[in-house]
């Protein structure tokens, strides 16, 4: 460190950054506040200050645990999560104080994890099937008679007590950690193509594939699908391996698009979200246009987009409710925060966020090319792609360039395992670069 | 390893770019067609922020404005119509639950201030940096409130609709349909329903919402002669004093086709020119000239009036029809001559179908030596703070007839009102116009009662058209005669009285 005494050292720009995103988070909520009552009021700088100093515990717990790591994630996670918590409280206060203790447990368990794999992250690749069985265990979670509950038509949450969980968020990197793994052991024989080792990872791919498609969860199947591909082409290098998995996505594809009707709902929808005359409605049974009935929902959303323009009204300023309070676009806070954010912000404010997510996968791929071992760079670039196409699919869904499918916006969209999730992920780059950087 | 992360990366984030590029295009090319979509609440919602432009009659009467309203610390801007209906249809209405209609809807874009216009660009921009109420642009309409008033007075307890405008200049005095509902009614369930069950004056009629003058298709009857005999001129063929014997009917393949009356004992002419048998409104005649001419050369002349078209008026598109002979399976116009009925269609009946503006029109291209102006609702729009954005200026729409054939039509129509079929029209002192129509309606007896019109014959400043639906026994000249001479009255300078 003393050899450069002019730059800044990775944790001391992480700092200024932090500071940054506080100040940003300050003016969202200070707009929001006189968007709202007119008056800029202390009250509206408490979430600001509350933000920063959680931000600021956060820092500190890196400052002990991870020295070196890249500085610009924690920060970027900061602004995502701070730009969610304010529209969150835009469209409704009640929500996004409990989104707002979410982000509390996420840091808490980030510092955990953080603290807990400070000396070597690398001891999990010991446990790898544990995690390849906790990630179809959890998975299975929800089906669980007296646990698990249906929210529209899917049956991904668990309740306990007051607490309602997706494991599914969960289970995603459990999964991640056992691919990472399992592929760093076999990546030489996989390579050559002895199909006998693919055997166990077919086998706890494949359960969790079966647990998504069966429980209608064809986000997150498509998402878990991404990643298994992906990183199985980081391993082996093989692009055959993802030809044929292409092939095997469209034949699946078309035979789901045949068999199962909720699937031959949503391309339906996808392809033509208007009609100009009466189709049949299967949530009255009668006939309505389609528009006003099965694409309502990403039809709404659609017209919340366009509404944006290109500067959008501002945020605290956009419509979403009608003058006597009724909803206008449905499930706002969690499917489509983003068109909520693309109305107020406008296209220059929604490109912004979306530069944000590039930059955090440009930095996360960073670090698996920078990290020296097979299981680090596994763990790192199949974390940062999940993110990158979670993003995809929810974010493309919503702007109608894939089917819409149910999954929460990385950091941003209301809901707490998502949160938690998404900062055990953070907690896993910051490992796998601050070991890289380390070494150097 | 690092070759596939790299290349991992790029995937990674073009798939995050596309996602830019999508949004793009919802936000910018996408944006208008998005915003006009009727079930897209959220931008109707949005515009009760901007303080709406006024729609006032030509006298500076307003026939809609703003209530300002505060809920939830915001203000917004509800629509009332302090008329309580005077043109409702043509006015049409702005709500959050029932979208718009009319001048509300075509007009929207001036009204909101979200038109191209530099100005409106301007204001709106320094409105919109200072954080003051966006506030829209006026419309004032040609609409006369008295004319209009009266029109609807004329009409009440009837149903049927009037149209006046000037055929010089193509502007609507007034645009009638009766019955009609109070604009402030719509927003609230109960009031919506109670204009749509309107008690109906009209049996199997649709409901007032609809704006008969624009949307009404009616058979023409007899005011389609006008039309066939404009055909007949123009075609050479025939001349004003061209000769026709009538028995009180016309054989058409092989079958009857009787004059107006008693289908049992017609009332039977006799030897008439063409004058006369557009002044007594006699069926035989036409219904020859008909058989002659074909009706490819009728609808080729129908066309040049505007029939198979949409006039450029200023209301939504899906509130104006198109006349012409309907396929009634599909509820389209047809336009295959082949499979027409010349000699029916030769006096306005077989499949053929018009709304009362067309017919104005038809009346408006005589009075106008044979060129229709384009109609117009809307006489200018006014910047919020004064001054004039667009001041709409006369333009030549058709051309539907020779002038000599226009010339001719005009001594037709004069005969019709001095001695034929439309005495009831007369105006003491003014040379008035016209020519009625009882068009058969498929229910025995019961007619729709036409009458089309111009005055002063000589130097024309009111055209326009009346129909009054399903009067039992109701002849053109006796129900919708008297109306169109109070409506001229109305417009024309007193003195001529």
């Amino acid at each position: 460190m003393g050899a450069r005494p002019l730059t800044l050292g990775n944790r001391n720009r992480e700092l200024l950054y932090l500071g940054a995103v506080g100040v940003l988070t300050g003016i969202g909520f200070a707009s929001v506040y006189i968007a709202q009552q007119a008056v800029v009021s202390w009250g509206s700088l408490g979430y600001a200050v509350f933000f920063f100093a959680l931000y600021l515990c956060a820092h500190v717990v890196t400052r002990f645990t991870v020295p070196d790591a890249d500085p610009y994630l924690l920060p970027m996670a900061g602004l995502l999560t701070a730009v969610g918590v304010t529209e969150i409280y835009r469209l409704g206060n009640a929500d996004a104080f409990k989104q707002g203790l979410w982000i509390v447990v996420g840091v808490v368990l980030f510092a955990v994890t953080l603290l807990a794999l400070r000396r070597d992250y690398r001891v999990l690749e010991q446990y790898k099937y544990l995690f390849g069985i906790a990630a179809i265990a959890l998975l299975f979670l929800p089906r669980v008679p007296g646990l698990g509950e249906t929210v529209n038509g899917a049956r991904l949450w668990v309740k306990v007590g007051p607490v309602e969980f997706q494991p599914g968020e969960f289970s995603k990197i459990f999964l991640i950690v056992f691919l990472a793994a399992y592929l760093r052991e076999k990546r030489e024989v996989l390579a050559q193509g002895r199909p006998k080792d693919l055997g166990p990872l077919l086998l706890i791919w494949g359960a969790t594939m079966l647990v998504l498609v069966s429980s209608n969860d064809l986000g997150s199947a498509l998402l878990y699908y991404g990643i298994f591909l992906a990183m199985l082409y980081v391993a082996t290098a093989r692009f055959s391996y993802v030809f044929v998995g292409a092939i095997l996505f469209l034949v699946g594809g078309y035979a789901a698009y045949e068999r199962i009707p909720h699937v031959r709902d949503r391309v339906t929808i996808w392809l033509h979200p208007w009609t100009s005359s009466k189709v049949y409605c299967p949530q009255s049974g009668g006939l309505a246009l389609r528009q006003d009935c099965q694409s309502y929902q990403l039809v709404k959303s659609l017209y919340s987009i366009g509404n944006g323009g290109f500067l959008g009204p501002g945020l605290g300023k956009g419509t979403f409710t009608t003058p006597d309070g009724h909803q206008l676009i449905p499930y706002v806070t969690s499917d489509f925060i983003y068109s909520a954010l693309a109305q107020e912000l406008g296209l220059i404010g929604a490109s912004a966020l979306l530069l944000v997510y590039m930059l955090f996968v440009a930095r996360g791929m960073k670090i698996a090319l920078q990290a020296d071992d097979g299981f680090s760079k596994l763990l790192a670039a199949g974390l940062t792609f999940g993110f990158a196409l979670q993003t995809f699919i929810i974010v493309g869904g919503v702007l109608r360039v894939i089917p819409l499918t149910g999954i929460t916006l990385p950091f941003v969209s209301y809901g707490g395992s998502s949160v938690v999730a998404n900062f055990l992920l953070l907690a896993g780059l910051l490992l796998v670069s601050n070991r890289a950087n380390t070494q150097r | 390893m690092n070759r596939q992360i790299s290349r991992l990366s790029m995937v990674a984030l073009l798939l995050l770019a596309s996602l830019i590029v999508a949004t793009t295009y919802w936000q910018s090319w996408a944006a208008p067609g998005l915003a006009a979509r009727q079930d897209n609440q959220i931008q109707r919602v949005a515009q009760f922020r901007i303080k709406r432009g006024l729609i006032l009659a030509s006298n500076g009467l307003v026939l809609a404005e703003n209530v300002r309203r505060k809920i939830g610390g915001e203000t917004l801007y509800f629509r009332k119509y302090p008329t309580h209906g005077l043109a409702s249809q043509t006015v049409g209405y702005s709500t959050q639950g029932r979208s718009r209609s009319g001048i509300e809807r075509s007009q929207n874009s001036y009204l909101t201030a979200s038109n191209a216009n530099l100005g409106t660009i301007f204001d709106k921009l320094g409105d919109t940096l200072k954080g003051t109420t966006i506030t829209g642009n006026n419309v004032v309409l040609n609409i006369r409130p008295n004319v209009q008033r009266l029109a609807e007075n004329l009409l009440k307890g009837k149903c049927g609709a009037a149209v006046l405008l000037n055929p010089k200049t193509g502007q609507i005095y007034a645009m009638a349909s009766s019955p009609g509902f109070d604009p402030n009614k719509i927003e609230s369930n109960q009031g919506y329903a109670s204009i749509l069950h309107s008690p109906g004056a009209c049996p199997g009629s649709v409901s007032s919402l609809y704006n008969r003058a624009t949307q009404g298709l009616y058979p023409p009857g007899s005011t389609f002669k006008t039309v066939t005999a404009a055909a007949a001129l123009d075609s050479g063929k025939f001349t004003p004093d061209s000769r026709f014997y009538d028995p009180g009917y016309c054989t058409e393949y092989g079958q009857k086709v009787s004059n107006a009356g008693n289908p049992e004992a017609p009332e039977a002419f006799g030897n008439v020119n063409l004058v006369q048998g557009y002044q007594h409104s006699i069926n035989s005649v036409f219904c020859n000239v008909g058989m002659k001419l074909g009706a490819k050369r009728i609808i080729d002349q129908a066309k040049k009036f505007g029939f198979y078209s949409t006039p450029p008026l200023e209301l939504p598109s899906g509130e104006i029809a198109d006349s012409g002979e309907y396929d009634f399976k599909n509820h389209r116009p047809f336009d295959n001559p082949g499979l027409m009925d010349p000699g029916r269609l030769a006096f306005g009946q077989d499949k053929l179908l018009a709304t009362p503006l067309q017919m104005a029109l038809v009346a408006a291209a005589v009075a106008n030596k044979g060129v229709i102006m384009t109609p117009h609702l809307v006489k200018a729009i006014r910047k919020p703070g004064g001054g004039t954005l667009v001041k709409v200026k006369p333009t030549v729409w058709r051309h539907a007839m020779k002038p000599t054939t226009a010339a001719a039509l005009n001594t037709m129509m004069q005969a019709v009102v001095t001695g034929g079929t439309g005495t009831a029209a007369q105006i003491p002192g003014v040379l008035v116009a016209g020519k009625t129509g009882t068009a058969e309606t498929g229910i025995n007896g019961v007619y729709d009662a036409w009458f089309i019109f111009f005055a002063p014959a000589d130097d024309p400043t009111v055209a326009g058209a009346v129909v009054v639906e399903q009067v039992p026994g109701g002849f053109g000249g006796a129900v919708s005669a008297p109306i169109a001479k109070q409506l001229m009255q109305a417009i024309l300078p007193p003195t001529s009285k």
